[in-house]
């Protein structure tokens, strides 16, 4: 059609003749449609007119021929008149245009086209599956995406310490009182009178069940100015019954000290007033400060600072054991010197001097060694602390140093108890525990500090003297044992197992009680040497001294010093083996390069030496696979307890349990092998030889297994939390599916009918559109 | 003269009030209370122990029914009231706390194969092989009336399972097409099909109530939307899943029970490998249904047991059977999750408990305090040989243990040969397939 068109008119514009036929053709609707504004008879005029026009022109003989030649394609002319002119020529849109371009209204059409010219062909519709298939797609990201809302509250729910079920809290419906009431129908007699006489008294049903007169009285006064007043009088009554107690209550008291705070606080109260009496009257001021000097004078000539009181004298005897009543004394005495001072004001310093020399009269030593201990944070502690080095100084000088072993014990004793008396209670708890928990660890580092700064040579020579001391104890011990009790026999078997660490539950030897007299007496030196702190090597040095010299004592000990020395004689004898272990190939190679090598490998490895290292490992090994003492002593039994108290010696002596000793170490005799003797298998048994899988390192494991969880260690409130069950359900509650609203959240669908009730296939239809609109969506 | 005297503060003793609770003085210094590792771990051996010699979680055996029981079903009001289907269309209903049947309805001609109760309770439908689907009142007929479904839809074809909605008047059925019907209708609302294979159970997810999962014989596991009424994912197995259970507390996830004696849990927006795969079955896995808390599921098998599997592990916690029990077709956890119920092939419905040695009835607060303690104790010392062997073993029937040990040997054997192969290849041409993604044949979109 459009095709058809524009040959028409190009025909037009090349012949005027067939213009003519041409226009009437193309009268038809296009010219409706364009030019609507001429009107019909305009037009004819014009046509008329151009017929003639072109009628004169045609009297020409060129525009005959050119007629003529113009007139040959017109043999091809079709039925409808039209020429094929030109359909070689590929005709251009803008070409149609042209003809038209002055006239405005064509712009329309020009942009129809344009569009028209730009539109692709309509490609063929997707098969039935691939649809399907796409649909399915959108459909999944979509409900994916509906889901994934879901994920924090999974996340959480899983992650949850605890779970109770069922989730929604259920609301307890209570029914209105109307309701009930409404549905209620007296039935019996009873219930009918009962009625009746709510009825008769109006009882409301409804919400301020009141009745009227209940109404009128609390019309009277209103709620809240009645609990006011109320509120007021109470308030009233309570102060005057708390007073009235307090003053009886303050009748009372008979406590001397608390009358004395009473008058402190009274005096300084008045003291203030005086202030400021001073600088608002003066005059007043003047009386009162007389008043005062003569009170002062009065309380001067009472002597009753001084320390001739039989309170003074009671005190002055008590301070020695107590904190309070020194201090009394001290509180006296600065009195008495505040209060004789004033008057000897011209000659004070050498008052001074006689006052000091008074007190130390008056006053017992016991306070002067406070005075001087003063900056110590508990002066007490250090009392006790300097009379028991004394003691041990009394006891020491008689008889013969401790063995080394004894020595060890007693550190260990001695680092714990100042612990129990610094610190806090729970934070020493913890302390303790953490204490407890590497036993090894803690024991082994805190010699390794003290010693560290000795010599090494007097290390290993130490060391030696007690493995073999230990060993021929142990042996004295069972030769006694043997001797005195047949029946045990069986022991030397019981000690073949080393003692047990506390991680290996089952097998538990049991100490014996110490018994022989030279023990006890061991002991003893053990508990007076607590707290002194002598240097080693001293005490090394002075043994051999002082055994031979000054012993009356039994042959047991005599004998077991003997042995002492003989040990100290082993011991020289054998240090020197030891050293050339530490170097041993130097001897063997003679060559000086090789000798050089070693030196410069010496110069370099200056620092770390690895064989040193290895002896104290060793020896740490050694020491904490000794098995220790039980102290079974409990303070306060019997006697005095308290703070800075220790039990007697006798008592401690008693209730020591002495740890057996156990077979000797297998690499007692392999000087470069520790043997871990720990390893039990019975105890194996029953220990995870795997880490477990959510635990990354062992310390992590064994720390989760460490903490215990139940009530003996923890408290009501940590237990409970200890052990809460992750998931709670509660006996005949129905579980119901979590929803959305449940965890706060609307629910997806208001109806999941919604969407099915309409036709599938409109809906489909419709996704169709939508997809084509998008197809990534 | 010295006295000696002990004194105390009444303060550390006396109540102030007398509603005050006694004071107890306990001390927690940690070198009075030693031994704490060792002593914790005896107590937890113990209550292992003691958690063995008390596990008896067989409760009783409903007996009635004169075939073997196909379906069962909760009730979603009460706790005690429960629905069963049988081979030979006997519908009953039991009273769980009198364990007794309260009435009996010869609802179908031949099986019943599916049964569900409305959300509401009041109503329960059941569809069996005369291709009908039944609707019925839960309340029995009056004195007088007769025993009638309130409606009754003939279809063309079986439908072998149904399920209902658990919000709306919608119920879905499948047989050879998943059709979704509203109950007052007797043609449905929109049926949905993916390929032409007979389709066994379908599932509505209780969370998100528009989703529906399906399995077919063709080995493949459909989830649907119902609201834009098509099918969404498809993923094929190894062997053919029997039927679905969605969980109760995660919307997105799923449990399939397959015939390949193992459980597969999915996610259902990445079906290509399964979250986890849950093998100790012997023999194909019939049904599956989640605990009401969503931690754990419980599965029936062929092989004549039942086994509890917490959802996050691949290994089962428990496993229950009897002598009498045959192949189980059917399993449902309580609404409490305090119980499960199993139909099995010889016409007894079982009740077990879900933890075999809990202390039903009310406990007091001791009591309540000792078995948390002991819980966590168990938990805590799992680890440990000794309690771990204490705490897995369990009795089984020869022929299941026997079947264990025979599978184990084929595992390995399989195995085996797969590492060899490995060996004796090109580096690479063969990969390690993980067990996960072993089992899943195709996702299709």
């Amino acid at each position: 059609m459009c095709k058809n068109e524009a040959e028409k008119m190009n025909a037009t514009s090349a012949e005027s003749l067939l213009a003519l036929r041409q226009q009437e053709l193309v009268d038809l609707p296009k010219d409706y449609l364009l030019s609507t504004s001429d009107d019909e008879g305009d037009s004819d005029g014009e046509r008329k007119h151009q017929k003639l026009l072109e009628a004169i022109s045609s009297l020409d003989g060129k525009n005959r021929r050119k007629l003529a030649e113009r007139s040959e394609p017109s043999l091809k002319v079709s039925e409808f008149n039209i020429s094929s002119e030109g359909t070689r020529e590929k005709l251009v849109l803008s070409d149609l245009l042209q003809p038209t371009k002055t006239s405005s209204s064509l712009a329309t059409v020009k942009k129809q086209l344009s569009r028209v010219k730009s539109k692709k062909t309509v490609e063929l519709p997707l098969n039935k599956e691939e649809v399907a298939r796409i649909h399915r797609e959108v459909a999944f990201s979509k409900t994916s995406q509906v889901l994934s809302k879901w994920d924090p509250i999974v996340l959480k729910n899983r992650k949850a310490e605890q779970l109770v079920f069922p989730l929604e809290k259920e609301q307890a419906a209570f029914a209105p009182i109307e309701h009930v009431l409404s549905g209620w129908k007296a039935r019996t007699p009873l219930e009918q009178e009962i009625f009746d006489v709510l009825h008769k008294n109006k009882q409301p049903v409804t919400d301020p069940l009141l009745t009227p007169v209940e109404k009128a009285s609390l019309k009277a006064m209103s709620l809240e100015e009645a609990k006011m007043r109320r509120a007021e009088l109470q308030r009233a009554r309570a102060l005057q019954s708390y007073y009235e107690a307090k003053a009886r209550r303050e009748k009372k008291i008979k406590s001397k000290k608390y009358h004395k705070v009473v008058k402190k606080g009274k005096a300084k109260k008045a003291v203030k007033d005086f202030e400021t009496l001073q600088k608002v009257d003066p005059s007043a001021a003047l009386e009162e400060l007389e008043k005062i000097e003569k009170a002062r004078m009065m309380e001067r000539m009472s002597l009753k600072h001084q320390n001739s009181g039989k309170w003074a004298k009671s005190k002055a005897i008590m301070a020695k054991y107590d904190l309070e009543a020194r201090q009394a004394i001290q509180e006296q005495l600065a009195k008495n010197k505040e209060l004789t001072q004033k008057l000897q004001a011209a000659s004070e310093s050498e008052e001074e001097e006689g006052d000091v020399e008074e007190n130390g009269l008056l006053v017992p030593d016991v306070v002067h060694k406070v005075h001087m201990n003063a900056n110590e944070l508990n002066p007490w502690m250090q009392r006790s602390c300097t009379s028991d080095a004394k003691e041990a100084e009394i006891q020491k000088d008689p008889e013969q140093l401790p063995e080394p072993v004894a020595h060890q014990d007693s550190e260990s004793e001695g680092e714990e108890s100042p612990v129990e008396e610094e610190e806090t209670l729970l934070k020493e708890f913890e302390e303790r525990r953490s204490l407890r928990k590497r036993p090894e660890l803690n024991q082994d580092a805190e010699p390794a500090g003290h010693q560290e700064a000795q010599d090494a040579s007097s290390q290993e020579v130490l060391s030696e003297l007690r493995a073999l001391s230990w060993k021929l104890n142990q042996e004295n011990h069972q030769s006694r044992k043997q001797k005195g009790n047949s029946t045990r026999a069986v022991l030397p078997v019981q000690r073949e197992e080393p003692a047990q660490e506390e991680e290996e539950p089952l097998l538990l030897q049991r100490p014996e009680r110490v018994q022989t007299l030279e023990e006890l007496e061991e002991l003893g030196k053990e508990g007076c040497l607590q707290n002194t702190e002598l240097p080693r090597p001293v005490l090394q040095g002075q043994e051999t001294e002082r055994n031979p010299d000054d012993q009356p004592g039994a042959p047991k000990k005599r004998k077991r010093k003997e042995q002492m020395i003989d040990l100290q004689k082993l011991l020289t004898t054998k240090s020197p083996s030891v050293k050339s272990l530490a170097a041993p190939t130097t001897m063997e190679m003679e060559d000086e390069e090789e000798r050089d090598q070693k030196q410069m490998i010496k110069e370099a490895f200056a620092g770390d030496d690895v064989i040193r290292d290895f002896l104290k490992e060793k020896r740490e090994a050694v020491e904490a696979s000794k098995p220790k003492d039980v102290d079974l002593t409990l303070p306060g039994w019997g006697e005095w307890g308290g703070v800075g108290l220790q039990p007697s010696a006798k008592k401690r002596r008693r209730f020591l349990i002495k740890a057996p000793e156990g077979p000797p170490r297998k690499d007692k005799n392999l000087p470069n092998v520790i043997i871990n003797e720990k390893r039990n298998i019975h105890a194996a048994a029953h220990q995870v030889h795997v880490l477990p899988y959510p635990f990354t390192h062992h310390h992590q494991f064994e720390r989760t297994i460490q903490t215990p969880i139940g009530s003996t260690w923890n408290t009501q409130r940590a237990f409970q939390k200890l052990t809460t069950p992750k998931v709670v359900t509660k006996p005949g509650h129905i579980i119901k599916p979590i929803k959305a609203e449940d965890v706060g959240y609307r629910s997806s669908s208001r109806s999941d009918l919604s969407m099915v009730q309409r036709n599938p296939k409109q809906l489909s239809v419709r996704h169709k559109k939508q997809l084509k609109r998008n197809p990534v969506d | 003269m010295k006295v000696k005297m002990l004194s105390r503060n009444p303060d550390n003793y006396v109540r102030e009030t007398k509603l005050d609770i006694q004071r107890v003085p306990r001390n927690y210094d940690p070198t009075l209370h030693p031994f704490e590792v060792p002593r914790e771990y005896v107590r937890a051996l113990n209550a292992t122990k003691l958690e063995r010699v008390f596990a008896k979680p067989f409760l009783a055996s409903l007996d009635g029914h004169r075939d073997g029981v196909n379906c069962l079903a909760k009730h979603p009001k009460s706790l005690a009231t429960v629905l069963s289907g049988a081979c030979d269309g006997e519908v009953k209903i039991w009273n769980l706390t009198n364990r007794k049947c309260i009435r009996t309805i010869q609802a179908h001609e031949g099986f019943v194969r599916g049964i569900c109760t409305r959300f509401c309770g009041t109503s329960f439908f059941t569809t069996g092989d005369d291709k009908t689907v039944k609707q019925w009142k839960m309340d029995g007929p009056g004195y007088g009336e007769e025993e009638e479904p309130l409606h009754t839809i003939l279809g063309k074809t079986v439908y072998t399972g149904i399920d209902h909605h658990w919000k709306e008047a919608i119920f879905a059925t499948c047989g050879q097409q998943v059709d979704i019907w509203d109950e007052q209708r007797t043609s449905p609302i929109c049926s949905m099909t993916w390929g032409f294979d007979s389709i066994s159970s379908v599932k509505f997810n209780p969370i998100e109530t528009f989703l529906l999962g399906s399995c077919a014989s063709d080995r493949n596991i459909v989830l649907y939307d119902m609201r834009q009424a098509t099918p969404l994912k498809k993923v094929i197995l190894d062997m053919r899943t029997n039927t679905i259970c969605w969980n109760p507390m995660e919307a997105f996830i799923f449990t399939a029970a397959n015939e390949d004696y193992n459980l597969y849990t999915f996610d259902m927006r990445a079906l290509d490998t399964p979250v986890m795969v849950h093998m100790d079955h012997v023999s194909a896995v019939l049904d599956v249904d989640f605990s009401p808390t969503g931690k754990e599921f419980v599965s029936a098998s062929f092989d004549k047991s039942i086994r509890i599997f917490p959802v996050a592990r691949s290994r089962s916690r428990e496993v229950y059977h009897t002598k009498r029990m045959q192949h189980v077709i059917c399993v449902k956890w309580t609404s409490d999750s305090k119980y499960i119920m199993c139909g099995s092939d010889e016409m007894n419905i079982r009740l077990w408990k879900a933890n075999a040695s809990e202390k039903l009835g009310v406990l007091t607060s001791r009591e309540k305090a000792a078995r948390d303690y002991n819980q966590k104790l168990k938990e805590k010392f799992k680890h440990h040989p000794q309690i771990k062997r204490i705490a897995r073993h369990r009795h089984l029937p020869k022929s299941i243990y026997s079947q264990i040990q025979e599978q184990r040997i084929m595992k390995e054997a399989r195995r085996r040969k797969e590492v060899n192969r490995r060996r004796h290849s090109k580096p690479g041409s063969v990969p390690v397939v993980s067990e996960k993604e072993k089992h899943v044949v195709a996702v299709v979109k």
